[in-house]
């Protein structure tokens, strides 16, 4: 099983979450009602060394699948050996995005390196679809080297779906990132647009 | 008639019996609740200002300033003045109960829950009067950040974070004197036996002995399991203090160089490295003092529901030493996302140390869950249901977030309402409150000397409202983060409405459910025992005599 974007991943992570509550609020519920009844008798017996080694599998086995079904995993860890298809690099200060071109086009299946330079605050870098779910982020810190050179903040990514992409910051960093009627100032609309895929990305 | 007479002088409290011990533990609960009201109200209204602009509120509700005010002090309301409040009262009570030892100190006891309520009074002060809003986060250079807000605002927010911090050390002193104190049944104890005891040691060698085929290393332990926990979490509550307090001192300091006229460059502090030991404090509070503290609460709860020994006590012993190393090296599950973090810290912090949770909390779960079990048939009483509710509630939590702990889901759900609801806003509404719930329906006969509570009906309309609607709420809050929505992040147009006005409908079931608890207690004491428990107490006595033993009788 590989998972090729976000909404596919989450998707099965939404069925597989609900099948584990709906699980876990049953059996606390069955249990509860056994507790009290004269004469309950087990149905089953969970063994304890069972129970625990299922936990560190569960544990252990769920980064082993996401290492093996999400390829932007090992791509993360070995992005300073890829070479990247393009590479864009932008920084922000004071709320405002510098040096940010005013569109970026992609082609289906490259990999994009974004370098993202915090001049003063923390922000976040993140892409979202039309339908506001969120294809990929990471954090933004500032500071800098001890050449004075802003700190790199980078990322891969590798488009595989058409869409068109907009992108603010993912996170906080003062009400100055809003109008005073609350309009984020930072939202940069249809700025990614990625073509020639068979596939669209939406919902 | 009956109801005005319930109202102003309740069922059958009489606050004049009541010791020092009692009265001082009471202060801190009724604090707490009024704090957990101010906290819900603070949520609905963040909760109906994302429902768009239909939303009923005045329109300054949906201004970014005040909107992240509120999200500032939220969780500074929730955390310390609720959370913390309710906790330390009920291990100050407990602790001389459990040990059959008066508490070191009942006027530290007075002071620790003035501090709290005062310092989180301040830190709400300074957002309401000033908006200031860093969030609790706090990520460094924005609370230093002069021009968005003002620096009287930050000023004050920091005193009142440090004075709960203050408060902290209060509780942690009062809790390791009495611990330590050798007198009563630890008169022929030395520090070295209590210590081996608070760390649960004793636990693990017990555990080699048997597996080695020797005696056991101690038949019976110099500490109770409970208080076993209690020490335990205490010392992350220590490390968390520490690490709060002084990124608060960092704070300061360049406020007040800004005051003063100095413009201090912030650049000076590394973003990241601060990120680190903020995260590592910070991190103490969730992953260690949340769930040692829980566990230890359950286990005291399940043994004084059942009247039995908690089912493998010396695997839970030795559990909780092993939770307390896991919580100081997980942080790193919060920097996922930052691209600076060594890739190995993320590997081995923030994903396999963390994956950990899940066998500790699961063992605990377990260990409850049998030890209830073995003592069946057991009756269905307030506290057995609240205590069930917070099993469910850790049940759905914790998976929650190793879920997120992990390097490819972080990459579409960090800083999601993903994290906040699904987990922190169930481990704490559902897992934790109803957990303290369970405990203040065992506790209550003893510290209020046997008074009624007013409507079993209440209690009954409490638990369903409570738990449904705070399952509910951090369910759609959750979706929501599936959709995309963050957590830190104003939205007024309504992005998320359905799954918004869903999570809205659940919040208000826990308001209402809060105000029926509310309205139970206060017909319970009455509005003149209400006032009475904050009158000085006749009896100084700062021990309880009731054996716990006793407790478990009412359950059969």
């Amino acid at each position: 099983m590989t998972f090729t974007n976000s909404l596919e991943l989450l998707a099965f992570h939404e069925t597989a979450y609900t099948i584990y509550a709906a699980m876990i609020i049953s059996v606390v519920a069955w249990f509860g009602y056994n507790l009290s009844r004269e004469n309950a008798k087990s149905v089953f017996r969970i063994p304890f060394y069972t129970y625990m080694a299922f936990l560190v599998a569960g544990g252990v086995g769920h980064h082993i699948f996401t290492y093996n079904a999400i390829p932007w995993v090992s791509e993360d860890m070995t992005r300073h050996d890829i070479k990247p298809d393009a590479t864009y690099t932008f920084e922000i200060a004071k709320h405002k995005w510098v040096g940010l071109p005013k569109k970026i086009t992609i082609q289906c299946n490259q990999t994009i390196e974004f370098n993202v330079k915090s001049h003063d605050l923390v922000y976040g870098f993140g892409l979202f679809r039309q339908d506001g779910t969120l294809v990929t982020q990471m954090q933004v810190n500032p500071g800098t080297d001890v050449n004075g050179i802003l700190d790199s903040n980078d990322m891969l990514w590798t488009f595989n779906h058409n869409g068109v992409f907009d992108m603010t910051s993912t996170e906080y960093s003062g009400p100055a990132q809003y109008s005073e009627d609350g309009k984020d100032l930072m939202l940069v609309k249809n700025f990614v647009e990625v073509v020639g895929c068979d596939k669209g990305d939406a919902k | 008639m009956s109801l005005m007479k319930n109202l102003i002088h309740g069922t059958n409290f009489d606050h004049t019996s009541l010791n020092a011990l009692q009265k001082v533990t009471l202060r801190a609960v009724v604090m707490s609740f009024l704090f957990f009201g101010l906290v819900a109200i603070e949520g609905m209204i963040m909760k109906l200002v994302v429902t768009g602009p239909s939303n009923p509120l005045p329109s300054m509700f949906s201004h970014p300033e005040h909107y992240f005010s509120i999200m500032t002090v939220h969780p500074i309301v929730g955390i310390f003045g609720s959370t913390y409040q309710l906790v330390f009262a009920a291990f100050m009570f407990l602790v001389p109960f459990l040990t059959k030892k008066p508490l070191y100190s009942v006027k530290l006891a007075n002071f620790v829950w003035i501090m709290i309520t005062v310092g989180t009074a301040l830190a709400w002060i300074a957002a309401f009067v000033w908006q200031y809003a860093p969030l609790y986060t706090l990520y460094w250079p924005l609370p230093a950040d002069t021009e968005q807000f003002h620096v009287v605002g930050g000023i004050v927010f920091i005193l009142g974070v440090a004075l709960i911090m203050v408060g902290t050390f209060g509780f942690i002193y009062n809790i390791y004197a009495t611990v330590f104190a050798k007198v009563g049944i630890h008169k022929d104890k030395t520090t070295k036996e209590l210590l081996i005891s608070g760390f649960g040691i004793d636990g693990m060698l017990n555990l080699v002995h048997k597996l080695t085929g020797k005696p056991p290393y101690s038949k019976e332990p110099a500490l109770a399991l409970p208080v076993v926990a209690i020490f335990r979490g205490t010392v992350d509550t220590f490390l968390d203090a520490i690490v709060i307090l002084t990124a608060g001192v960092l704070v300061l300091v360049f406020l007040l160089a800004d005051l003063g006229g100095l413009h201090w460059d912030v650049g000076a502090v590394d973003a990241l490295l601060y990120k680190n030991y903020f995260w590592w404090g910070l991190d103490l509070v969730a992953d260690g003092l949340v769930l040692i503290y829980v566990a230890g609460s359950w286990y005291l709860l399940a043994t004084l529901i059942t009247g039995q020994k908690l089912f493998m006590e010396n695997v839970a012993r030795a559990a909780l030493m092993l939770e307390l190393l896991v919580s100081w090296m997980v942080w790193s599950h919060h920097l996922l996302a930052d691209q600076g973090q060594p890739e190995m810290m993320k590997l081995i912090s923030g994903e396999m140390v963390t994956a950990f949770e899940l066998l500790t909390q699961g063992l605990a779960l377990f260990i409850t869950l049998v030890t209830l079990w073995k003592a069946r048939p057991l009756k269905m009483t307030m506290e057995l249901k609240y205590l069930l509710g917070g099993l469910v509630g850790f049940g759905l939590a914790v998976p929650a977030a190793i879920i997120q702990a992990d390097m490819g889901m972080n990459r579409i759900l960090h800083n999601t309402q993903w994290i906040i609801m699904a987990h922190v806003h169930i481990a704490l509404i559902v897992g934790l409150y109803m957990t303290l719930y369970s405990a203040l329906y065992v506790l209550w006969p003893i510290v209020t000397n046997n008074t009624k509570m007013f409507s079993s009906k209440m209690s009954n309309i409490h638990f369903w409202l409570y738990l449904i609607g705070g399952i509910g709420m951090g369910a759609f809050g959750g979706m929501a983060g599936l959709d995309g929505m963050l957590r830190r992040h104003l939205y007024v147009n309504g992005e998320f409405n359905t799954l918004m006005i869903l999570a809205a409908i659940c919040g208000t079931m826990v308001l209402v459910a809060w105000l029926i608890f509310l309205l139970n207690i206060v017909m319970s004491v009455g509005i003149k025992g209400l006032i009475g428990i904050f009158l000085p107490a006749q009896d100084k006595t700062a021990s309880y005599g009731i054996e716990p033993e006793t407790i478990a009788e009412n359950h059969k």
